[in-house]
C-alpha cells in the first residue's frame, strides 16, 4: 500500500525559506505569486492492506518523528488500491 | 563531578567539550555512543555536544532526539540530574522533549559563524554560579538553525519563571536589533528547564576556555558545573 504524508508549517510560524523562494520566483519573472510556504512530502510504502491500521501507523510515525507538532501540521493520504 | 558526553553519528564538538569538562572537573568525561541504553554509573552531568547529528536530516536534532540513549538521558533529567546541550545538543534537547520550543532556520537564512556577546540572565543556577547576573560574556556561535521559536504561552512562561539563561546582546549588554544573530524570539540564546537542571544554548562556551584561541569567557559555565 502506498501512502503520502505531507508536513507543513502551522499558520503564523515564520518561514524564511518560503519567503526566499517567493523572492526568487519574483526575480525570475513568475508573476502573481502571493506567497510561498515550504513543506515536506514523504512517500511511504506500507505492508498489508488494512487502511485503518495503515492510518494508525502513519499517525504514530508523524507524531513520533515526521512532524514537530510544535510548529508543523501533518496530513496523511493513503492511495486507493 | 562525573560527566558523560553523548556521541551521535555526525557530532563534531565532542572533543572540545571533553577538553573543557576535563579541565574544569579534573576528570575525563565518559564518551557514550548513542546506541547505548544506559549512562555510566555515577554520572552527574550529561552533555549533548554540537555538530550535525544524522546530517541534520529531517529536522536538526530530530533523529538524535529519539536515539536509544535518550530514554536514559530523559530519566537522568527527570531525576534532577544536570543535563547540558550545546548547539546541536540544544536542538536535540528540544526535539527530544527535554526543553520546550524549537530552533528554526536563522531568519536571514545564513549560517552564522562569529564571536557573539551574551548576557547572563541569572547566576543562581548550577550552570552559571561562576558568572554574575547581568554579566556580558563573549563566546563563539556557529549555526544555521538557531532561531528559537515557541508559542506565546511558552515564551510567557519562560520569561515569567526566569527560565531564560542567556540572551544575545552587544558588547555593552544591550539586547535587540543587530545584536540578535538569528531572529530568536526575545533574543533567547539559551533556556533552562523548569527545575533549572537542564540547560540548552546555541553558543559554544566550550570553545572559549583558552586565551590562545580567543578568550576564556566560556570557563565560567564549566567551573560552575564542576562546583555544583
Amino acid at each position: 500500500m502506498k501512502a503520502r504524508v505531507i508536513v507543513t508549517l502551522k499558520n503564523g510560524v515564520l518561514d524564511p525559506q518560503g519567503k526566499a523562494i517567493e523572492g526568487a520566483l519574483a526575480s525570475l519573472g513568475v508573476a502573481g505569486v502571493g506567497g510561498v510556504r515550504q513543506g515536506k512530502v514523504f512517500d511511504i510504502e506500507l505492508e498489508g492492506s488494512d487502511r485503518a491500521l495503515a492510518e494508525e501507523r502513519l499517525r504514530a510515525a508523524c507524531e513520533k518523528l515526521l512532524a514537530n507538532t510544535v510548529i508543523e501540521n501533518f496530513q496523511i493520504e493513503i492511495a486507493s488500491p | 563531578m562525573r560527566a558523560a558526553v553523548i556521541v551521535f553519528p555526525g557530532s563534531n564538538r565532542e572533543g572540545d567539550m571533553a577538553r573543557a569538562l576535563a579541565r574544569a572537573t579534573g576528570h575525563e568525561p565518559a564518551m557514550v555512543w548513542h546506541s547505548q541504553t544506559e549512562l555510566p554509573a555515577g554520572t552527574d552531568l550529561v552533555v549533548l555536544p554540537g555538530g550535525f547529528s544524522y546530517g541534520d536530516y529531517l529536522r536538526c536534532g530530530a533523529i538524535a532526539g529519539r536515539a536509544a540513549i535518550m530514554d536514559a538521558v530523559r530519566a537522568h533529567a527527570a531525576r534532577g540530574g544536570l543535563t547540558l546541550g550545546v548547539c546541536n545538543g540544544f536542538q536535540i534537547l528540544c526535539e527530544g522533549g527535554l526543553l520546550p520550543g524549537v530552533l528554526m532556520r536563522n531568519a536571514n537564512l545564513r549560517f552564522v559563524c562569529r564571536m557573539q556577546h551574551l548576557r547572563v540572565e541569572r547566576a543562581d543556577t548550577a550552570f552559571t554560579s561562576h558568572y554574575r547576573q547581568g554579566q556580558t560574556i563573549e563566546v563563539a556561535i556557529a549555526h544555521g538553525e538557531g532561531n528559537y521559536e515557541a508559542d506565546d504561552e511558552t515564551i510567557a512562561r519562560l520569561e515569567g519563571e526566569g527560565l531564560v539563561a542567556f540572551r544575545y546582546c552587544d558588547s555593552l549588554g544591550r539586547v535587540g536589533g543587530e545584536a540578535n544573530p538569528n531572529g530568536s524570539r526575545n533574543d533567547i540564546a539559551g533556556i533552562f528547564s523548569e527545575r533549572r537542571n537542564v540547560l540548552g544554548l546555541m553558543p559554544h562556551p566550550e570553545n572559549l576556555i583558552d586565551p590562545l584561541v580567543g578568550g576564556i569567557d566560556g570557563r565560567g559555565l564549566f567551573e560552575s558545573l564542576a562546583a555544583a
